[in-house]
């Protein structure tokens, strides 16, 4: 059948630099360039190009030009060039759309609906070059009260603390598996976390034994298919996330293709070479709260009761009531992750049209978990969409005890979101199992940009939250009066529990 | 002592105290992507101008090669031997090592292109360069800070050792 798909992307290049070194030809896993010897010049398929920007970053005379093809039918709002190319692809194939990343359409992004408040005048701004400025956070069960016991000098904390994370910086690196990334991305996600003195999530495929020995800085993730969790696993943790959703795409599971289960993969998900790796949708030992409870506490028992539980959910209509339930079952950290939470492969139309902004979600849970008098019991963690320090701040002040961040990470390392994971064909080495592809992500190079980015975001935070007249993360969290909507009406203004600039 | 500079230095300075240097490859994150070739090239041209180098002017030969063989490859170059081959072979006295820096480097104007030197090489790391007249090789750009390939390898698949 002849295909009636345009080109998503156009290629110039500029044939004065180009000077047919042939870099383009090789970076390209798609095989849109190509050298003709006879004729002295470079070729191209645009239709293959996936846009990931590979070949123009790495071409050393500039010679490349990526652009979305301009090409597009009459000005039509509803019709749009994407909408087209999507029914022509099903037209042509009668599958289901797939995609990676998280959500690309254009709901509102509240962070960017909110603005921070800063010391004049009356209460002074802190300087944090010149004044000690904490970023450090816990995260973990917090006791109701503390008991003191002993006398004077010999006054000592009774009370018998849950088991906590320490954080240097309120960002954490999102569960990621081993099977969707390479091995590479995910050591260079352990050293940096180890590095910046945070947690990096091994995501549900289990943990590379070569990786063990970044134990105090992992968190080990159980999730609906139960890949590579045996004793040694839970024991290679500093703590334990239980993901019963994912913002990318709630309510549906993971299916990694049998093509991308290698040696390496199939004896740390501990399942047979080549075999497609199925998540089911719900775990299916767990169909209530209770459910839930026994399973946050068989894993505490398991570890010892020396580990943080967290449990994962997609933020959804009712989640501010879920993470009531998650709390109460004894989990020690909520987290959630909002609709543009990233993936390898989730259906388009899942991805997009499944789940609720993580800003309303985290607003809508914090206020619950006061409201019942057990915010304290867990911490709340967000995810899904986390760009920069500015949201993390944002996050915190809204209620948040931190943030994951995994598209930000990933795009630390090199990736372009060009939204094509679920190929297995990453040309910057990321979502990817073909050696001659994986090698691309030197681990040393992915650990230091990592780390770069983090020390950023932490010196950004201390500004912001100098200029605020605070010296700790901790006074700034859920203090809501630092934040103010900017043209937001007002059910979002209440939903977010804050007021409007000018107020 | 040993220290590693990777690509991240500044390479536009040049080696103003001669240091003894060896490039080493790093064939898990090598991409093969040849810039180091690439790069080699325009070192070794008249005017180092990329464009230039490969458009308008005598291409110089590359004094690094990358070996590949699926998904494993390398990037070779002169190897700079403690016993160098090459020096013990050459019948003009072209080829010397240098006491300081270690260099194996070929003279031109000695170098009579016998090619004795390219048959003993153990890696193939000399070739009859731009002329045809005279055996060329890596010779760790010496006015360099960083060689550039070294200097312009995306993944830091070369490394720069001070020895």
């Amino acid at each position: 059948m002849k295909s009636y798909l345009l080109p998503e992307f156009v290629i110039d290049r500029d044939d004065f630099r180009c000077i047919r070194c042939e870099v383009c030809v090789r970076q390209c896993a798609n095989d849109v360039h190509w050298y003709d010897e006879e004729d002295d010049a470079c070729y191209l398929d645009e239709t293959k190009c996936v846009g990931c920007q590979r070949c123009a970053t790495l071409c050393p005379t500039s010679a490349l030009t990526v652009r979305r093809n301009p090409a597009s039918n009459p000005d039509n709002a509803n019709w749009t060039m994407d909408v087209l190319m999507n029914i022509y692809k099903q037209a042509e194939t009668g599958g289901v759309l797939l995609t990676g990343m998280g959500c690309d359409r254009d709901y509102p992004i509240y962070w960017d609906r909110m603005v921070l408040d800063a010391s004049q005048v009356t209460n002074p701004s802190i300087d944090p070059l010149r004044e000690p400025m904490e970023l450090r956070t816990y995260l973990g069960a917090k006791p109701d009260a503390l008991e003191i016991k002993g006398e004077g000098a010999n006054q000592r904390v009774k009370t018998r603390m849950a088991p906590q994370l320490k954080l240097e910086i309120p960002v954490m690196f999102s569960a990621i598996s081993y099977g969707a990334v390479s091995f590479n991305t995910c050591e260079s996600l352990a050293r940096a976390a180890t590095e910046a003195g945070t947690y990096w999530n091994t995501g549900e495929g289990g943990l590379h034994s070569k990786l063990y020995k970044y134990k105090d800085h992992t968190i080990c993730q159980v999730a609906s298919g139960r890949f590579g969790v045996h004793a040694d696993y839970l024991e290679a943790a500093a703590a334990l996330e239980i993901k019963i959703g994912q913002g990318a795409k709630p309510g549906i599971g993971g299916h990694l293709p049998g093509e991308k289960v290698s040696a390496e993969i199939s004896r740390t998900r501990m399942i047979p070479k080549g075999t497609d790796a199925l998540s089911p949708a719900p775990h299916h030992d767990i169909y209530s709260i209770e459910d839930l409870s026994q399973l946050i506490y068989a894993l505490k028992e398991a570890s010892h009761w020396v580990k943080p539980v967290s449990v994962k959910i997609a933020a959804v209509h009712n989640s501010a009531a879920i993470a009531s339930g998650i709390v109460r079952a004894g989990a020690d950290i909520v987290v959630l992750d909002g609709i543009r939470g990233g993936t390898g492969a989730a259906p388009t139309m899942i991805r997009d049209n499944v789940g609720i902004p993580i800003e309303l979600a985290l607003a809508a849970a914090d206020t619950r978990l006061r409201a019942e008098g057990i915010r304290n019991r867990a911490s709340v963690v967000v995810a899904g969409g986390i760009r920069s320090s500015a949201d993390v701040v944002k996050a915190i002040a809204l209620g948040a005890d931190a943030c994951y961040i995994g598209t930000a990470a990933l795009v630390g390392m090199g990736c372009h979101v060009c939204q094509k994971c679920y190929t297995g064909k990453c040309n910057w080495g990321i979502a990817t199992q073909d050696p001659y592809l994986a090698k691309r992500l030197n681990p040393d190079i992915g650990a230091r940009r990592l780390t770069n980015l983090l020390r950023g975001w932490s010196h950004e935070i201390q500004e912001m939250l100098g200029g605020m007249g605070i010296n700790a993360i901790e006074s700034l969290r859920g203090n809501r009066q630092r934040l103010r909507g900017v043209g937001l009406s007002r059910e979002e203004l209440d939903i977010l529990g804050i007021k409007h600039a000018g107020e | 002592m040993r220290s590693t500079v990777s690509n991240g230095a500044d390479f536009a300075r040049t080696r103003v105290f001669k240091k003894m240097i060896r490039i080493y490859p790093r064939e898990d994150v090598c991409i093969g992507c040849r810039l180091c070739e690439i790069h080699c090239i325009v070192q070794h041209s008249k005017s180092r101008n990329i464009i230039k180098a490969f458009k308008s002017e005598r291409r110089p030969r590359k004094r690094v090669e990358v070996e590949e063989e699926g998904h494993v490859s390398f990037a070779l170059q002169c190897r700079h031997c403690e016993e160098a081959p090459c020096v013990t072979a050459c019948l003009s006295g072209a080829m010397s090592k240098d006491p300081k820096t270690g260099a194996v480097n070929n003279d031109p104007e000695r170098c009579i292109g016998c090619w004795t030197c390219i048959l003993v090489c153990p890696y193939g790391a000399i070739h009859r360069v731009e002329d045809g007249h005279v055996a060329g090789k890596c010779d760790l750009c010496p006015d360099r800070e960083v060689p550039a390939c070294v200097a312009n390898c995306p993944n830091e698949a070369l490394v720069m050792e001070e020895v």
